[in-house]
């Protein structure tokens, strides 16, 4: 395993930051409730690596303080995207529609 | 330095021969620092390369006249003596087929499907320990590693039945996946138990902790233990549903929806998706003799002197043969029966068994004189008693009645 | 090996990047889901080269063997296989990229102006499984329950939703049920035509 690493934490903080934007920009901009998911996975998944990167490069070596929070993050994510793409799946049967720019009955 | 490889290489098939510790060590030594890595990964995936799809061309055989002399009939026996060339018959037919794609398929994703679905079945043979000192890498998660990539082909199935464009592939892929997605619970937490007892996910650690003989001759492996037993059945069961046999072929049985997933490819596409369905078949099997019986280890303190591999690859030999059995004598199941029959029979006797690992391993302590037969006794009653309820109740709803008609409207 | 870490690093960073805004731009929603898949899988080998294995692996099974699978299923059950009509994006989207530059300005401020830029890690062994266990049964146990009923919570939830009401799927007219045949049974005159 690579796991000798001489770069300095801010590559993958620079990183962990794009991809956070990438998927913020998609979920504010994309008119699909499902693509909106898709966003707040991305935005997860850098929310985890900034973890992992910081973890890594913990002065303190025994903590695993980093490991165990994406462990939990995964989860609660799986469980979220579960949750929420059967809230999509039911509001296409209501709708027959998964724009979001139709659904603005609570509008006003 | 010629005759230094030379030698480096000889050394290293005598001792990977005779199971003897580190046999890459004197041919890498005599190589430059900066080759070394590069000849060493060379070194662990060749021989996987060249048996596994070997024994692929050779299971195609054994299956075909298995199932042949099961249905009563002959099998193959035109090409060569007793249709031993049939395979190079079938291969040279695959490779010669024109590859058509539909003019409307999604041409990259149909393109990557196959490959998608080769790389990672063959990234799961790299942790599986195939003899005493021949495990490719030693992974501290071995198993989490292999079911890993086991996982990720299941998207390989859906961009194979969606990039075709064709309402049967769609249907094939969601059911397939569907069956797929059912069946790794069962899989999983049956392998948990034995994860459990042996306190570590990598495998050597497994196959180390299976050592031993109790009263002189029944090996320590987990198949003789109440919960390994019952694992076992389980994670056979559910590695047939992982790799799309039968009886859980319904994903790609040719009386139910042309070829499922599978419909659109032909020529070296099909033959890959072939070839990653019985590797995956087999890494399945070495899993399960890893897991289960003991891996590498020999059934009899008599026979060790049986080089290791022998014993792998005889387990793995014994479960395919199983496999083409399974699939020449029970019928094929309905997708509806399949998805209840995970969900509702092997998941809680999969939950059940974990219980019983538990019970087996607490009550170890005993140790008056007939404790090994209350110990059975109590672990079978465990997992027993549910079975033959959970068995009786899910039949028990579906009466027989008059057959009741609806018409499309 | 250190020498291959940047080049490493730079390829897996390339390919993660390329494949989250393909995943968020691209107009078929299917190849997004399977450009998110490439990008899960491109964070999951910078776990790899951190050194978090299990996490890794972890991450590679739950998100792309199951997260990436619902969210392929839901795209199919919802009826958006097919090309979105133009346009894909939102009328306000300009504002959307904006907020997102401005919170990658924001944080890429951050990053630079703190102390921890350009640290370097301290030489570790990665952490084996056994104390990662370890450490789940004992620090950090009441998590771990509340995750499972957090899972059995959202897993039933799920199924509680998007299951099919017993009363939307009624028929136009009553099924047919064929006649049981009569004790004496008298031969029947096939319908004239």
């Amino acid at each position: 395993m690579i796991s000798q690493d001489h770069l300095p934490l801010h590559y993958y903080l620079i990183l962990s930051a794009l991809l956070f934007a990438v998927g913020l920009a998609g979920a504010l901009t994309r008119r699909n409730a499902i693509l909106v998911l898709v966003g707040i996975e991305l935005m997860l998944n850098a929310a985890n690596l900034n973890f992992i990167a910081f973890w890594r490069y913990n002065p303190n070596p025994d903590s695993l303080i980093g490991i165990m929070f994406v462990i939990f993050s995964i989860a609660v994510a799986a469980a979220e995207a579960a949750v929420g793409l059967a809230l999509i799946i039911r509001i296409y049967r209501h709708y027959h529609t998964i724009n979001l720019d139709k659904m603005d009955s609570l509008k006003g | 330095m010629i005759g230094n490889i030379f030698t480096g290489l000889i050394v290293m098939i005598w001792r990977v021969l005779t199971d003897q510790p580190n046999p890459k060590g004197d041919l890498l030594a005599a190589l430059p620092e900066a080759m070394r890595p590069f000849v060493s990964v060379v070194l662990s995936i060749s021989p996987i390369m060249m048996i596994f799809p070997g024994l692929f061309a050779a299971t195609t055989w054994i299956e075909r006249k298995g199932l042949g002399r099961i249905q009563n009939r002959m099998g193959p026996n035109r090409v060569g003596p007793y249709g031993w060339f049939q395979p190079v018959a079938d291969g040279l037919k695959m490779l010669t087929k024109e590859d058509i794609v539909p003019r409307t398929a999604d041409k990259l994703v149909h393109f990557l499907a196959p490959v998608i679905l080769l790389v990672p079945t063959l990234l799961a043979y790299a942790v599986l320990p195939y003899g005493a000192n021949l495990v490719p890498i030693n992974l501290d998660a071995g198993i989490l590693f292999f079911f890993a990539v086991g996982a990720s082909t299941e998207l390989s199935v859906f961009m194979a039945g969606w990039s075709s464009r064709n309402k049967y592939s769609l249907l094939g892929a969601m059911r397939a996946i569907a069956q797929m997605i059912s069946y790794e619970i069962p899989l999983i937490i049956s392998s948990v138990t034995v994860i459990m007892i042996t306190g570590s996910l990598s495998l050597v650690d497994i196959v180390d902790r299976q050592a031993g003989y109790a009263f002189g001759f029944i090996p320590h492996w987990h198949v003789f233990k109440p919960w390994g037993l019952a694992g076992f059945v389980i994670f056979l069961i559910a590695s047939l549903a992982e790799s799309n046999r039968s009886p859980f072929d319904i994903p790609e049985a040719e009386s139910e929806l042309i070829a499922g997933h599978l419909t659109e490819y032909s020529g070296f596409k099909y033959a890959l998706f072939f070839l990653s369905e019985y590797l995956g078949m087999f890494a399945m099997c070495g899993l399960a003799a890893t897991l289960f019986l003991g891996g590498w280890r020999a059934p009899l303190p008599i026979l060790e002197w049986v080089p290791s591999y022998v014993w792998f690859m005889g387990k793995l030999i014994a479960l395919v043969l199983v496999f083409i059995w399974v699939r020449g004598t029970v019928p094929r199941l309905r997708v509806d029966q399949l998805l209840n029959f995970a969900w509702k029979f092997m998941l809680p006797l999969a939950l059940l068994n974990l219980l019983v690992a538990a019970v087996w391993h607490y009550t170890a302590v005993w140790n008056f004189p007939t404790a090994l037969i209350w110990r059975w006794l109590l672990c079978a009653l465990l997992i027993g008693v549910p079975y033959v309820c959970l068995g009786r109740g899910l039949t028990g709803t579906k009466k027989l009645t008059r057959r009741v008609y609806r018409f499309a409207e | 090996m250190s020498h291959i870490t940047p080049i490493a690093f730079a390829i897996i960073t390339a390919l993660t990047l390329v494949s989250a805004i393909a995943a968020m731009s691209l107009r078929h929603l299917v190849h997004c889901a399977l450009c998110l898949a490439v990008t899960l899988a491109g964070i999951a080998a910078l776990y790899l080269q951190l050194g978090a294995a299990f996490v890794g692996w972890a991450q590679i099974l739950v998100y792309i063997g199951a997260v990436a699978i619902l969210i392929v299923f839901a795209i199919l059950l919802t009826r958006s296989s097919e090309a979105e009509p133009r346009p894909i994006l939102s009328p306000y989207w300009g504002v959307g990229i904006a907020i997102a530059v401005l919170v990658f300005g924001v944080l890429a401020k951050a990053i630079f102006s703190s102390s921890l830029a350009g640290r370097l890690p301290p030489e570790k062994a990665d952490p084996t499984v056994r104390e990662i266990g370890n450490q789940l049964m004992t620090g950090y146990v009441l998590p771990l329950e509340v995750i499972g009923l957090l899972l059995t919570a959202a897993a039933i939830g799920a199924v509680i939703i998007a299951m099919k009401d017993s009363t939307s799927g009624r028929l136009a007219s009553p099924p047919i049920v064929p006649e049981p045949a009569q004790k004496n049974a008298r031969p029947e005159t096939p319908p004239a035509h």
